[in-house]
């Protein structure tokens, strides 16, 4: 049994997981939580928020996610590739960054028009 | 520059975005929405992290996300929008003065104002901590402005002071930054923030949480050198011999936000001492009529989508306020906050105006598990709800349905029940 607390939403469910008997989830208010309780065990995820350069915007970061989650063993790889990366304004809510990021499957898409 | 509008909104973050659209949609067409940063969106514009939106749009959003749905939905509103412009004054008679670069100083007149400034955070001042009086104390909210809208890093050895969420938001955002957290210390016995960011934020990076503990002295000349952290007792006064030593460069305080209410004092309208911001009726008008309130001004919430939800009312009333023949006002109920509840919001309630019913939001004192919220009426209790777990740093809501507030006279007093099932 592992003890989490669900990041599906504000509410924080308690989770309790049994690895044993096929991963299955107690304490879950919905189906986020029975999800979050296995893939949390099994190959944990996250969505990755950050920015890139811009030039040409009213700032000088554009904010950025993954559009999916993306395994937490490569958020710091992924930040590394964000780091390479310079936008020009102007820039449109949901465009692409970055591809199938780190093999991922997930694109990094810009989230605020600039 | 127009000489007067229907109604002037203050402040262009969600609340305000979210009460000027709620107006024009009850009928309004004649507003104006006055910011003083340079973009709309207020705070959401630095709050580049995910998770606003689940109950408003029902899907997971990042907080420029969010602003940018409200601000495409003024496109072809009509709705007028002046940004880099500081209101200075609004008086009762609901005259708006302001200054910007654009139109110089100006007076504009209104029929109804909504107060939408939002809150601020508190500071180091604000807490007292000893020590010097060194380079690199910053609030968790301006470290995120550097950090996020402008490109600047902040530190590299850092130490939080507080457990609100956005001070844990900006352990995860330093630490994928290439900063080193090297704790985040809270004086309460319980974290303020929510549960799930203490887990995606401190434990995702093994970043470990001292409750009960505070900092006892800064250390540094220039730039923080260092800072002692001490365990406190029940009495939170720290406890000899249990100091430890942090070799870091930067302190960001996430110690509480204060809402922004020196215009609402200016205008007399009316403040709750408990909450710090406009007391409120049940449609968010505060006690001066045509002046109405939403959003942070009023209470910090922990959720945008709340927000939203609280200043679309306050956006609908001042649409009535402008457009409705003046209603009766008959009974006003007082709400008081009882035990084991640190306030309430709205703190008056007129059954006359209450339609299907109140939603009333409040904190509790305290964590609590399987327990009840209790709203009494004199010594008759008239609902109760039951909560399987309720903590300071969750906001609360109960719905009271208006057949019931007919049933009640005077005051309603809402309190916590432990235990009694």
């Amino acid at each position: 049994m592992t003890s989490l607390i669900c990041i599906g939403c504000p509410k924080g469910c308690h989770l309790e997981v049994d690895e044993e008997n096929g991963f299955t989830v107690k304490g879950n208010a919905c189906k986020v939580g029975e999800e979050y309780g296995r893939t949390e065990l099994m190959n944990p995820t996250r969505v990755l928020t950050s920015t890139v350069r811009i030039e040409g915007g009213l700032y000088c970061r554009c904010p950025v996610k993954t559009n999916a989650p993306v395994p937490k063993k490569e958020l710091f790889n992924i930040m590394r590739l964000l780091d390479g990366v310079t936008l020009k304004a102007p820039v449109r809510v949901g465009d692409t960054v970055l591809q199938n990021v780190a093999d991922s499957g997930a694109d990094v898409v810009v989230t605020k028009n600039m | 520059m127009k000489q007067s509008y229907q109604l002037i909104v203050v402040g262009g973050g969600p609340a305000g975005l979210a009460s000027a659209l709620a107006a024009h949609e009850a009928g309004l067409s004649d507003i104006l929405i006055i910011e003083r940063d340079k973009e709309l969106g207020g705070i959401l514009n630095q709050c580049i992290h995910n998770g606003f939106g689940l109950h408003y749009f029902k899907e997971e959003l990042t907080g420029p996300e969010y602003a940018g749905r409200f601000i495409a939905m003024l496109e072809g509103s009509g709705i007028e929008t002046l940004t880099d412009a500081m209101v200075l004054e609004v008086t009762p008679e609901k005259e708006v003065h302001f200054v910007s670069g654009a139109t110089g100083y100006q007076v504009v007149r209104a029929d109804a104002v909504v107060l939408a400034m939002g809150c601020r955070e508190r500071t180091r001042g604000a807490i007292s901590i000893p020590g010097t009086r060194p380079a690199g104390i910053l609030t968790a909210g301006a470290a995120q402005r550097y950090v996020n809208l402008e490109g600047q890093m902040v530190g590299k050895r850092v130490l939080i002071l507080g457990s609100g969420d956005i001070g844990l938001i900006m352990a995860r955002r330093m630490t994928l930054e290439g900063a080193k957290v090297l704790a985040c210390v809270e004086l309460m016995p319980y974290s303020g923030g929510l549960a799930r960011n203490i887990q995606q934020c401190l434990h995702d990076f093994d970043i470990p949480l001292y409750l009960s503990h505070t900092i006892t002295e800064i250390r540094g000349e220039n730039r923080v050198s260092g800072a002692v952290v001490a365990k406190v007792d029940e009495n939170r006064r720290p406890i000899p011999g249990t100091e430890m030593e942090f070799d870091c460069d930067t302190i960001l305080l996430s110690v509480g936000l204060i809402p922004e209410n020196e215009l609402s004092r200016q205008a007399g309208v009316g403040l709750d001492g408990r909450t710090k911001g406009p007391a409120v009726y049940e449609n968010m008008q505060t006690d001066i009529p045509g002046i109405f309130a939403c959003g942070n001004v009023v209470h910090v919430h922990d959720l945008v989508d709340f927000v939203t939800a609280e200043s679309q009312k306050a956006g609908r009333a001042a649409a009535a306020y402008v457009l409705e023949e003046e209603k009766e006002e008959g009974g006003v109920l007082e709400v008081r906050a009882g035990d084991g509840v640190t306030y309430t919001v709205p703190q008056r309630i007129r059954p006359g105006f209450a339609g299907k019913g109140v939603e009333l939001s409040f904190r509790p004192r305290r964590i609590y598990h399987e327990c009840r919220i209790t709203v009494k009426s004199g010594d008759a209790q008239i609902a109760a709800f039951k909560r399987e777990h309720m903590a300071p740093g969750e906001m609360e809501k109960i719905t009271l349905p208006a057949v019931l507030l007919q049933k009640a006279a005077q005051e309603l007093t809402v309190a916590i029940e432990e235990g009694a099932q």
